[in-house]
């Protein structure tokens, strides 16, 4: 099952390493990671994605519990919780196209950043397979560049991770 | 007014070698270079820290190692950047894998240096990240005591393990004030010590309720120093006890509670009481492979109690009924309370059942050999040592048959005596890691047993013991064999002895003599006992004695990787009954 964790650490040189080595020293997987340093600078928040059965990830909320620089893991995905990913695409946009795209931009409420004669440059966010709708929505021809930012999440409602 | 307090200014080496000071250092491990050369300087002027030149950085973090072992206290090594650091990389991993506190600290180029490839530089906290509990660069010379400071705390809290500390030359040359506070407080690390009192009662519950109960110690009750309190707790329920190869004598293995080690070269009556169990008590014990064998087969009828301070250890491999996160100490004493305030008591007439099964396994005698053999037995060579030194030595090992060996016939009844690398099963550590013990008790007996493959894999520490008086005790166990490594080939390849034979084998009389010790060679069984007395007579002269063992013979009984506990190979003398008695 995939699973969406959501970790506070140590703002600290390495302690990213200390995660991410973490993880490929005991054969868990990880779909995506994204951490940047919160309110707090000496606190970085982490959101890692990953999967496993149960008690596969029984041990990996354990194993990153148990690094002396974490302060804390939740598993966001075991009570209500919003995701969100950023994705900037760079495509061509030349003749007929250039309308086409443009309108399935706004269908899926993305924004056109930067335009060339021949480009755009599209920011849209949301759940991840809200991204993957559109990148199947476009003609892969036409794809130039696709930068994704890896899932954000947090839970819903009054619910806050704080130290 | 008042006046600002004044605070000494000292230079970072200055800092080092003050904060060991404080923090109760009285041994140092190290061998000197570059990086390091401030504080080596710093080290001269002083005695307070003793330092201990080894002649490899391995042999530093082993004889650490088992200095921590025997005392309970940190080991605590010096090194310089580069080699010097990745020669401490094994011992570093042996120490993580058994648990044992190390504070490791190495020098490193100068923070302007550090990434530009410069002399001697290594990421060392990269290198060292997967092995240690916790690794810190200093990058300046502020944080110098507080890093050394939570180094320890680290390093001995909890579940304990090594701690890298890695010191840029220019930190240790720069100036500040000096202040090394008292305790620290770390808001990323909490280990929890006290265990949960519901979860105590649910235990004790289950406990209370075995027809068939098992208790299962390990290495943590040792780490915990906790020994009298699972020796009471053991004592009051009159249940069987078996304890892990790191476990050995955490409980009193004369005792007639006490069933011999499990796993892979476990006793008969331990493995066979472990697959049949309904309750199994584990206490600081994290279900290794060689313990477990095959887990789809492992103790299938038992309700499983697990007592260990790392949440991470618990239902790893094993799920478990009840866990308990804590303190060995704490929660043995808070069940034993427990466990006395219940007017309920263990069901004798089952337990009595139990007990009457379990002595009809022990009539195997599974650890039999043939004591009448001319030929050296090195079962023998044990068993007589246990005898000379009336059980109380302390033991230190190396990885093979005779460390096998050492734990099923030398009887441990007192803790920390038995120090060997069980996690990483590291060959060259018994010699330095006798030396470390040694330090600590100098009055006490020290014998490293040993193989001839093993011993010649950190000799070279037998001129540090020569250095400091440090009168060891070496038996070497001697059958020009990786006899490890030829048992496997003899039983699951045919015996096709793929170089596990060498064919160059020093005259370890003449080399201990080279290093200016005591060397005897023995082969004769007759000779084994009058051999060892007048080694051990000859209190300050550390002595090598290579014994010249039977080449063939294996270590039984042998649970073959991924069998069954209850699929024991037994030994020829006992291969009538090579069967599953269950
Ligand atoms: C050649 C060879 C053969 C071997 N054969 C065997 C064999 O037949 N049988 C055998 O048993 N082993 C054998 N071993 C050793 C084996 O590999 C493991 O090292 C050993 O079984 C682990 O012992 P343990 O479970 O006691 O755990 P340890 O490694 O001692 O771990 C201690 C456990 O206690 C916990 N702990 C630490 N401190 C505390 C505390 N204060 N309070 C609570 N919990 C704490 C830790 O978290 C950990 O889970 C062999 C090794 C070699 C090299
Ligand atoms: C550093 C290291 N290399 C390899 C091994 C694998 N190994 C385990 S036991 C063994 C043989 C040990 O031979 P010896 O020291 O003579 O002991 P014996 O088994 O003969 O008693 C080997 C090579 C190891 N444990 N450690
Ligand atoms: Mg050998």
């Amino acid at each position: 099952m995939r699973h969406i964790l959501s970790l506070l650490l140590e703002n600290e040189a390495g302690a990213l390493s200390r995660v991410s080595g973490l993880f490929s020293a005991r054969a868990f997987n990880i779909e995506s990671l994204t951490v940047a340093p919160t309110e707090d600078p000496s606190i970085s928040r982490m959101t890692l994605v990953t999967g496993g059965s149960e008690e596969v990830m029984e041990q990996i909320i354990k194993q990153i519990n148990k690094l002396v620089d974490v302060i804390k893991v939740v598993d966001l995905s075991e009570a209500r919780h919003i995701e969100r990913e950023l994705m900037l695409i760079k495509t061509q946009a030349k003749g007929a196209a250039r309308e086409e795209v443009k309108r399935l931009v706004d269908i899926f409420r993305g924004r056109i950043i930067d335009v060339t004669e021949n480009s755009y440059t599209i920011e849209l966010t949301g759940p991840g397979d809200k991204l993957n709708a559109f990148l199947e929505a476009l003609d892969r021809r036409m794809i130039l560049e696709v930068v994704r930012s890896g899932v954000s999440g947090i839970a819903r409602g009054d619910r806050a991770i704080g130290i | 007014m008042t006046e600002p307090s004044q605070k000494e200014k000292l230079r970072g080496a200055e800092i080092f070698v003050r904060a060991l000071k404080d923090e109760g250092v009285e041994h140092v491990f190290g061998y000197p270079g570059g990086a390091v050369l401030h504080i080596y300087d710093e080290l001269f002027k002083q005695d307070a820290v003793e330092h201990i030149l080894v002649r490899h950085e391995q042999g530093a973090t082993h004889a650490a190692d088992g200095y921590a072992r025997a005392t309970g206290k940190p080991g605590v090594v010096l090194v310089t950047s580069g080699p010097g650091v990745t020669n401490t990389v094994t011992g570093i991993a042996t120490a993580y894998m058994d648990s044992i506190p190390l504070v490791v600290f190495s020098g490193q180029v100068p923070t302007a240096l550090i990434g530009n490839d410069a002399f001697q530089e290594v990421d060392a906290i990269g290198i060292t990240r997967p092995c240690v509990k916790h690794n810190f660069l200093v990058r300046d010379v502020k944080d110098l005591a507080s890093t050394i400071k939570k180094a320890f705390h680290v390093a001995m809290s909890g579940r304990p393990g090594p701690v890298l500390v890695d010191i840029p030359k220019d930190v240790t040359a720069d100036v500040c004030e000096y202040d090394y506070p008292e305790s620290i407080e770390l808001r990323s690390y909490k280990p929890v010590t006290r265990g949960h009192p519901g979860q105590i009662r649910k235990a004790a519950d289950l406990i209370l309720a075995a027809k068939k109960p098992m208790i299962y110690a390990g290495g943590g009750v040792i780490l915990s120093n906790a020994h009298q309190e699972l020796t009471e707790m053991t004592q009051r329920l009159g249940y069987p006890i078996t304890n892990t190869l790191m476990g050995l004598g955490a409980y009193p293995a004369t005792d007639k509670q006490f069933v011999g080690m499990l796993g892979m070269h476990g006793t008969y009556e331990a493995n066979m009481a472990m697959h049949h169990c309904d309750v199994l008590v584990a206490i600081g014990a994290r279900f290794d492979d060689r313990v477990t064998g095959d887990l789809e087969k492992f103790c299938p009828e038992a309700k499983i109690v697990h007592i260990d301070i790392d949440p991470a250890s618990i239902s790893k491999n094993v799920p478990v009924d009840v866990p308990i996160v804590g303190d060995v100490k704490s929660v043995l004493g808070d069940l034993t309370e427990l466990l006395k305030e219940d007017a309920r008591q263990p069901d004798a007439a089952a337990l009595a059942d139990w007990w009457q099964q379990i002595a009809d396994w022990q009539k195997l005698d599974c650890l039999r050999y043939n004591r009448n053999s001319d030929i050296i037995k090195p079962q023998y060579v044990v068993e007589k040592l246990w005898e000379v030194t009336g059980g109380d030595a302390y033991v230190t090992s190396d990885v093979g048959q005779h460390q096998m060996w050492a734990a099923q016939y030398y009887k441990f009844d007192k803790p920390r005596r038995w120090i060997n690398s069980g996690g990483l099963g590291t060959m060259g550590f018994g010699v330095p890691a006798a030396m470390g013990v040694k330090l600590a008790f100098r009055d006490e007996e020290v014998v490293c047993i040993s193989g001839e493959a093993s011993l010649v894999m950190c000799l070279q520490e037998l001129s540090t013991c020569l250095q400091y008086d440090l009168p060891i005790k070496i038996v070497s166990l001697n059958n020009r064999y990786m006899g490890m490594v030829r048992q496997w080939q003899e039983f699951f390849y045919a015996g096709r002895y793929s170089h596990s034979y060498m064919d160059a084998i020093p005259d370890f009389v003449k080399l201990a003599e080279a290093y200016g010790h005591v060397g005897m060679r023995i082969e004769k069984s007759v000779d084994v006992e009058t051999s060892l007395k007048e080694a051990l007579a000859m209190k300050d002269r550390l002595v090598l004695m290579d014994f010249i063992t039977d080449q063939t013979e294996n270590v039984y009984p042998m649970i073959a990787a991924g069998k069954g506990q209850n699929e024991m190979h037994l030994s020829p003398e006992q291969s009538s009954t090579d069967r599953e008695l269950a």
